[in-house]
């Protein structure tokens, strides 16, 4: 016979909690770890440099076109082999902020390059420091078109971090795994886990879009 | 005792790729038949079916893949069925696929100017005639391109597939890792082979792409 039986499920739910926390802060140093990597790696596949250059290519064309789950493997089941042994928490991150690092390196090289030479040219005429032309003509218009990218990405880093759950990390989808093994109802675990994976999608997309109407009003001047 | 990875183990490996991209190619093609029926109700004159298409993608995009090949998995078993694990994955994937094809084949719809609807208007054409005969054709060959690179990310996601069990490539590798304990020169090897099919493919996205970008420009310059 078919039916539900959630009783188990929200039974643990302080347990869901706790994964649900590990999740966002696996999301949010992953993409800060990410962001740092990215403005490097798009400085580097900027550079005049070749070697630089082909190295950044290199890193992101490797990242984007293997599987988040080998690139884990290698990381947390590989490198032992050659003597570099890490815990599931270091090894989790790691991988996750060079997953992240990749995409970023490509958002952060479209955000600079989507700030128009005339801009820098016409702020120096106009007699603005190198500081704040850097800041108002530069930064601010570069942040602005990289955001909705940047904000995706954390969507997407956060729903790819379920998958450290297979080197035993106990965020969100390792809990539900933990929790059917003790209730033996896995469906219910699972869609209870899906669900909270939608409110916190829903809440970060929420709040990343007022933030945009705040930071970056300038944007939305006569639309 | 344990062996040592050897050429064999690489036969092996290959074998198994192949069920990787048969995966693939039955998530594209099953993904593709409901994506392209998600993608017409989407933008459909008709308002319930586009809430309940963009309801659809916007629980599919809000969760992880991980979680939906789990729900595939346990929830066929709870109606009482013992299911394959090539079944449920292949049941999640179209379910993955199809919302992301959906929304990438919208966005083509969309890029079509609403000048051809109106001379379409103009002509007496019905909504299903329009999209049959103006619309579809060209967003077709706009889609192409990206397309082809959301079947890198179906590709690179069917290593999913291992964890419930269904033995493609990453799983072939799992197994050969643990009988050789080299994980380290076998997930490499494992990693190699998508990056070649990966990369192939997306090299042919690009070109693609830059094919319809000259063709636009060159068509707005005259």
């Amino acid at each position: 016979m078919f039916y539900l039986d959630f009783s188990g499920a929200f039974a643990r739910w302080g347990v869901f909690m706790h994964g649900g926390v590990f999740t966002i802060i696996l999301a949010i140093i992953a993409t800060l770890l990410g962001s740092l990597i990215g403005v490097v790696g798009a400085a580097a596949r900027m550079s005049a440099f070749a070697p630089a250059r082909l190295a950044a290519f290199g890193y992101v064309e490797i990242i984007r076109n293997t599987p988040f789950l080998i690139q884990i493997y290698v990381i947390y089941f590989g490198l032992p082999a050659v003597g570099f042994r890490l815990e599931p928490w270091p090894a989790a991150i790691i991988a996750l902020s060079l997953y992240a690092g990749a995409y970023i390196t490509e958002i952060v090289r479209a955000g600079v390059g989507s700030v128009a030479k005339g801009q820098v040219e016409a702020a120096r005429t106009l007699g603005l420091s190198p500081y704040l032309t850097f800041r108002l003509v530069i930064l601010r218009p570069a942040l602005a078109a990289v955001y909705p990218a940047l904000t995706s990405q954390f969507i997407l880093i956060m729903l790819a971090s379920s998958i450290v759950s297979t080197i035993s990390i106990p965020e969100l989808t390792g809990v539900a795994n933990d929790v059917q093994g003790l209730t033996f109802r896995s469906f219910e675990a699972f869609l209870l886990v899906a669900a909270i994976y939608l409110v916190l999608t829903a809440a970060f997309k929420g709040a990343f879009a007022a933030i945009d109407r705040v930071a970056f009003a300038f944007r939305h001047v006569g639309r | 005792m344990f062996q040592t990875f050897s050429f064999y183990h690489v036969g092996f490996l290959a074998q198994a790729a192949t069920w990787t991209l048969l995966l693939s190619m039955i998530a594209l093609v099953s993904g593709g038949l409901f994506g392209a029926i998600v993608a017409l109700a989407r933008v459909s004159p008709f308002a319930p079916l586009r809430w309940i298409t963009s309801a659809y993608i916007y629980v599919v995009q809000g969760t992880p893949l991980l979680v939906l090949l789990f729900l595939a998995y346990f929830g066929v078993a709870l109606a009482g069925y013992d299911v394959p694990a090539l079944v449920a994955a292949a049941f999640a994937f179209t379910i993955y696929a199809a919302a992301f094809l959906a929304e990438i084949w919208r966005g083509c719809i969309e890029a079509i100017g609403t000048g051809q609807w109106e001379g379409a208007k103009a002509l007496g054409l019905s909504w299903s005639r329009t999209m049959r005969l103006v619309i579809v054709p060209q967003a077709m060959r706009l889609a192409v391109p990206p397309t082809v690179g959301f079947f890198v990310q179906l590709v690179k996601n069917t290593a999913l597939a291992s964890v419930i069990g269904f033995v493609e490539l990453t799983r072939a590798g799992q197994i050969v890792a643990n009988s050789t304990f080299q994980p380290l020169s076998v997930y490499l090897t494992v990693g190699a082979m998508y990056f070649v099919i990966c990369s192939i493919l997306s090299f042919v996205s690009r070109q693609l792409d830059a094919r319809i970008t000259v063709n636009a420009a060159s068509t707005a310059a005259h």
